[in-house]
């Protein structure tokens, strides 16, 4: 494999508005981020983040609205918790904090959904292959090794 | 490729014109998309969403037995209903289709034609996996409400007000002040007709105050916004007035004879009001109110003034706020703007040089009912001889406000017809560019370059009173560069007007946030669609008017209330709505009942069942967003249309190799 592979989680309210709103005003970003809508990023279940590292991401962005502009009230806020839980039990595995990041993205800010999907592809690349699957079944992986190709 | 699992699913790639096709090798994507299990078929076409695209899918649907359909096209946003609709038409559940962004989110934002296929490739054939998972939904269809509800009685509000009432639904209209009008009540002329602004404002605050269908609620805020789509409760504070209003007929003697004086909100504080004030003459409703902080009686327990020589006795020292609850179907937001106030005024010498007037300080010293009488004098009565109007204070500044007000340019145009027509003063407009686009603007802008004023293109670097020269002697220098001319100029004036933009209100956000509209980053709410859903927003039910969504003038501003009430009528005329079947629900057999999920719906929708003791989804109340199926420890809760399983076959798609 030679590029880092990224899945995105996005609320449909506002960061995937927003995602929309970078290719409407035709901002180039990394192709290597792969988006998956949902309706509210308090839809976001830890095991989505799991799953996603498991098939092979190397690393997971998680996007909501900002405080106090979820549509749902606070569901942003839920996500957040479940969000800092899972980073936490995900370092005892092993697995870098680095490679799941959860920011705020409402749907005028097209130009910075780009910005981050740029600066997290480059974060990704800095730590390495997660090598997927590999990481739960053998429990000792700590990122791989680079990113020949 | 996955194993095949009996479902037969059509793939459409859409060229979008070249919007896609141009980056994405479309046939490419259909032909990888035709390698999947269970993939029946897998084309691309011109343009997906037009009529003959759409007949495809049903063809195809009747021809080939399609039971599932995936179109790779624009943003699900844009059209996720249009092939629902078709796939509806052809006798399938609509939501057996799935639509996979690689316009907006793929042909769009790539750069390497390659690339934008492989990620055009992997999208598809997640929707190609989750799509198999897909089960049959159902809309609901519920009531709406009669009523609407409409915050801000500014011109926005009040047209949308007439036009609803007019139409037969009852208004409640929620003003904050305690008059209607806005800042329109403030202005004297309307560019570019200079029409008298009272003379057509007036009477439609009038016609509001009296009309049979119209609940107005003044000094007064929405605290709460609950319910859901066509079924909204809102709760309304009301302050306390210390007036019964019922009682008072606005006869205007407590106001002669209170001794208190404070600066007039209304007058831009050039004059006194009285504690107990109404805030112009014209004012609906025209009786007073108390402003507590100011009053005598208030801070020290004497006076009361008033009371003695109210007749009617309608004074209530003990008032209390009050509050009113409502139903409404449907929701207008009219909470317009602010004018600039920041410190890019300051950098030109406003609040330091006291004949550096702000644009809304001009208007009422302009004004024939404002602190002059309309006489447009210097604060030592003088009449200017000379007067610099600086426009786009703040405004198209990286460091202020980056974006246009589109008025500012015309109110400054209108201001140097005023001036030379009511002093013969000699005016100079000092502008970055004049932007005149609207009807009979351009011509506008022309007359007043014919009447004599000095337009100078160049943006004002500072306003001093330090004289270089005699001639410069006690006036205010205003120093610019003259970007045609290319020379530096030092213009002696004797008073200086800064045409600032408009700029978000900040009771805007908490109106939105109540009612889950999204705001921009300069705090005006969102429309739906920037082109094609200008008044509508994200909540359904809920319409945009006027400057709340964006700097506009008044024919625009009537023209969108107009719409966002029509909009509103037509929503709460149809008496239904229908509800889409992408809600949660709970699987009995497998919920344990830990309630886990109760405390977290933020729309009370799930009860707990005391009898099964399991947890109960109220299909109406929920809105689908699944935090409920985020936190379900036993898997019970489930969000249709987001259900685990289909996410996690999604996220094997987009990863697979």
């Amino acid at each position: 494999m030679s590029e880092p592979r990224i899945v995105a989680f996005l609320c449909h309210w506002c960061s995937y508005t927003g995602a929309d709103l970078a290719g409407t005003a035709r901002i180039k970003y990394s192709p290597n981020v792969r988006i998956i809508r949902v309706m509210c990023s308090g839809r976001i279940e830890p095991q989505f983040l799991l799953k996603a590292l498991r098939e092979g991401a190397d690393g997971v962005l998680v996007c909501g609205c900002h405080p106090g502009d979820c549509h749902y009230h606070e569901g942003n806020y839920k996500c957040l918790r479940r969000f800092l839980m899972l980073r936490q039990m995900l370092g005892q595995y092993g697995i870098e904090e680095g490679r799941l990041r959860l920011e705020w993205v409402s749907a005028s800010e097209g130009d910075r959904f780009a910005k981050l999907a740029d600066e997290f592809t480059e974060q990704i690349r800095a730590l390495g292959p997660l090598g997927g699957r590999a990481a739960f079944v053998e429990g000792t992986q700590q990122g791989g090794t680079s990113w020949a190709s | 490729m996955t194993k095949p699992s009996g479902h037969r699913i059509g793939v459409y790639v859409c060229h979008c014109g070249v919007n896609i096709s141009s980056v994405v090798d479309v046939t490419e994507v259909a032909a990888q998309a035709a390698k999947e299990g269970d993939v029946v078929l897998a084309k691309d076409y011109k343009f997906m969403c037009s009529a003959p695209g759409q007949d495809l899918i049903r063809a195809d649907i009747a021809e080939h037995k399609l039971d599932r359909v995936v179109v790779a096209a624009c943003s699900p946003r844009m059209h996720d209903d249009t092939f629902r609709g078709a796939c509806a038409k052809a006798g399938l559940n609509p939501y057996f289709s799935h639509m996979v962004n690689i316009r907006e989110q793929d042909s769009w934002v790539t750069k390497d034609k390659a690339l934008a296929t492989q990620k055009a490739v992997a999208l598809v054939r997640a929707a190609v996996r989750r799509v198999r998972r897909h089960e049959p939904l159902y809309s609901k269809e519920v009531d709406v409400q009669p009523g609407v509800l409409v915050i801000g009685g500014g011109i926005a509000g009040i047209q949308a007000a007439l036009t609803i009432a007019d139409g037969g639904q009852h208004v409640w209209l929620v003003e904050k002040e305690p008059t209607i009008g806005g800042h329109m009540a403030r202005f004297d002329k309307t560019f570019p007709t200079l029409d008298c602004s009272a003379c057509i404002l007036t009477p439609k605050m009038n016609a509001v105050g009296s009309h049979p269908n119209i609940t107005l609620l003044t000094s007064s805020e929405v605290k709460d916004v609950s319910g859901y789509v066509g079924n909204f409760r809102a709760v309304i504070e009301t302050r306390a007035r210390y007036v019964d209003h019922d009682v008072c007929n606005g006869c205007g003697l407590c106001m002669e004879k209170c001794p208190k004086k404070v600066p007039s909100e209304f007058d831009e504080g050039l004059i006194p009001r009285k504690a107990i004030y109404v805030p112009f003459p014209q004012a609906v409703p025209n009786k007073p109110v108390i402003d507590r902080d100011a009053c005598i009686y208030f801070q020290n327990g004497k006076c009361k003034a008033c009371e003695k020589i109210c007749g009617p006795q309608a004074i209530r020292w003990d008032d209390q706020p009050k509050t009113t609850e409502i139903q409404v179907g449907s929701v207008v937001v009219a909470t317009g703007f602010e004018m600039y106030r920041g410190p890019a005024l300051a950098e030109l010498g406003y609040g330091k040089y006291p004949e550096v007037y702000h644009a809304l300080e001009f208007e009422r010293l302009n004004n024939a009912s404002g602190p002059t009488e309309g006489k447009i004098a210097m604060r030592d009565g003088r009449t200017p001889q000379s007067v610099a109007i600086v426009h786009c204070v703040g405004s198209r500044d990286k460091k202020y406000k980056p974006y246009c007000s589109r008025v500012c340019c015309m109110y400054s145009l209108k201001f140097a017809h005023l001036i030379q027509e009511k002093t013969g003063a000699e005016v100079w407009e000092f502008y970055i560019d004049v932007r005149s686009p609207g009807k009979a603007y351009e011509e506008f802008y022309d007359r007043i370059r014919e009447e004599g004023a000095h337009l100078i293109r160049g943006k004002v670097g500072q306003v001093t009173d330090q004289a270089l020269t005699d001639d410069e002697r006690g006036k205010l220098i205003v120093v610019a560069e003259d970007t045609l001319a290319q020379q530096r100029l030092r213009v002696p004036v004797d008073m200086v007007i800064l045409s600032p933009g408009l700029a978000s209100a900040p009771k805007s956000l908490a109106v939105a946030q109540l009612l889950k509209c999204s705001t921009d980053k300069d705090g005006f709410l969102i429309e739906k669609h920037p082109k094609l859903a200008p008044i509508e927003t994200a909540t359904d039910g809920v319409f945009l008017a006027g400057c709340c969504q964006g700097p506009k003038d008044i024919p625009d501003t009537v023209a969108q209330a107009q719409g966002a009430a029509s909009l509103a009528l037509q929503f709460v005329g149809k008496g239904k709505v229908l509800i889409e079947g992408r809600t949660a629900w709970a699987d009995d057999q497998l919920c344990s009942g830990c309630r886990i999920c109760n405390s977290l719906c933020p729309y009370g929708a799930i009860t707990f069942d005391e009898a099964k003791k399991i947890s109960v989804v109220n299909e109406v109340l929920c809105k689908g967003c699944g935090t409920c199926a985020a936190a379900c420890p036993s898997g019970a809760a489930q969000a249709r249309h987001f259900k685990d399983d289909q996410i996690f076959t999604e996220i094997e798609g987009v990863l697979a190799p």
